[in-house]
């Protein structure tokens, strides 16, 4: 496990851009068993992600981002987190994501409807967490 | 000379705002491809991990999956065509509605229906123009397509894909016709078959070496699962992969299309000029030649008096 000296190289990869990529000491996501943190060394794992938040140890601070589903791959030392839409915390509007939960809230309950609370309250969390 | 040197000269003038009008197109095209190319490439990680996922799951686990599955008797065949919602693009649009019709008649052939899905409005125009039914269209995204439009297609694609032989709206076979980006000079109409999957022919394109891609990977939850959450994505990746490469081919086209606009209004304009001077010409000796004419007359009638 030689990839790199001081631990993980990590991308973390939207469908029409990379949104963050570089080096980090761990990776914790939330998969649909449960957390998951990946440390150096870790075996490589194909999991599936959910809605949540996505947080990566990196030297300059912890970075956190939301990512709407996607999965996390794990392999000597590289980590990928693939997501159709994944946002950093600084990129995200609260109050925006505050009136979706409201709205998403107020729809009958549906499967979409619960997405879509699913999705703002991890938007939501992510940028409590990185403040 | 047919017509007077003022009409010439509206002539050239018309010419010459068609001209500014065809080479602002040319140089917005040509920045849009710019941006077009940047947004395939932002794109491409995320091609390259699903297509590196898909294959190791697909290495590691023997899981039939039904977006894999071949029908033993396919009878229906999906046909997505991706055309550009404006004109203006050269045979852009046309050439890949000939492609769209050679592919459909391949299939016919074979003894299987088509039902048609488009993307942009001049297809769809085409195919009102012609009363042929087509089951869904999507408009309004050709020259910069967002990924959840693709998210959108690939979602009813997979949908009808995935329903019963006999069911209403099902089909077996899943292609595209789209046009390929070789080079700013080349564009391909390109027809491929997208569904069922074949997941053996991703993996030979940019894995990056055969040691990254052999670890023996846990699956969480399960093989099942993770494959059932890959492929979506991944059918929906390769038609945003489509809708890109069509969005730089048709940028491109248009691009060459305004250029030699451009270069034909500068030729109008040059016979013009030569016209209209002609006729400027023509007027002014016709002008000399009266008054010589008259004061030659004037000349002989006062030397007859004399």
């Amino acid at each position: 496990m030689a990839s790199s000296d001081t631990g993980l190289q990590v991308e973390l990869v939207a469908a029409d851009r990379t949104v963050w990529s570089g080096e980090a000491s761990m990776v914790i996501a939330r998969t649909v068993e449960g957390d998951v943190g990946v440390l150096r060394g870790h075996a490589p794992l194909l999991s599936l992600l959910t809605d949540a938040v996505v947080e990566i140890s990196a030297p300059e601070g912890v970075v956190v981002a939301a990512v709407d589903g996607g999965f996390l791959s794990v392999a000597g030392d590289r980590v990928s987190v693939l997501s159709e839409h994944a946002v950093l915390s600084e990129e995200i509007d609260v109050d925006n994501a505050r009136t979706e939960l409201d709205e998403a809230r107020g729809l009958p309950t549906s499967d979409e409807a619960e997405q879509r609370i699913r999705r703002a309250e991890a938007r939501i969390r992510a940028v409590e967490k990185a403040r | 000379m047919a017509l007077s040197l003022r009409e010439y000269r509206a002539r050239i003038k018309s010419t010459e705002s068609m001209k500014k009008i065809t080479r602002a197109m040319e140089l917005i095209a040509a920045s849009r491809i710019i941006k077009a190319q940047q947004r395939a490439q932002a794109a491409a990680p995320y091609a390259r991990e699903l297509t590196r996922a898909v294959s190791a799951v697909a290495t590691f686990s023997n899981v039939d999956h039904p977006l894999t599955r071949e029908e033993e008797n396919p009878q229906r065949a999906a046909v997505l065509i991706v055309t550009s919602d404006r004109g203006l693009a050269g045979a852009y649009s046309a050439s890949v509605l000939k492609e769209a019709e050679r592919l459909s008649e391949r299939l016919r052939e074979e003894g299987k229906e088509i039902d048609f899905y488009i993307c942009g409005r001049k297809g769809e125009a085409f195919y009102k123009f012609r009363q042929r039914p087509v089951v869904r269209s999507w408009t309004g995204f050709s020259d910069q397509p967002s990924y959840d439009v693709a998210a959108e297609v690939g979602e009813a694609l997979i949908e009808s894909f995935l329903k019963e032989q006999g069911e209403e709206g099902d089909v077996d076979e899943v292609h595209v016709v789209y046009t390929r980006f070789v080079s700013m000079l080349t564009q391909e109409p390109t027809a491929t078959r997208l569904l069922p999957l074949e997941v053996v022919e991703a993996a030979d394109d940019d894995t990056p070496s055969d040691a990254d891609l052999l670890p023996l990977y846990e699956f969480e939850p399960s093989p099942e699962a993770v494959l059932d959450g890959l492929l979506p994505q991944y059918v929906q990746s390769r038609i945003f992969f489509c809708l890109l490469q069509a969005a730089a081919s048709e940028l491109a086209a248009r691009q060459k299309a305004m250029k030699s606009a451009t270069d034909n209004a500068d030729e109008l304009i040059k016979k013009y000029t030569r016209i209209a001077n002609q006729a400027r010409q023509a007027g002014i000796t016709q002008e000399i030649s009266e008054i010589v004419g008259g004061v030659n007359a004037l000349a002989d009638a006062n030397a007859s008096h004399e």
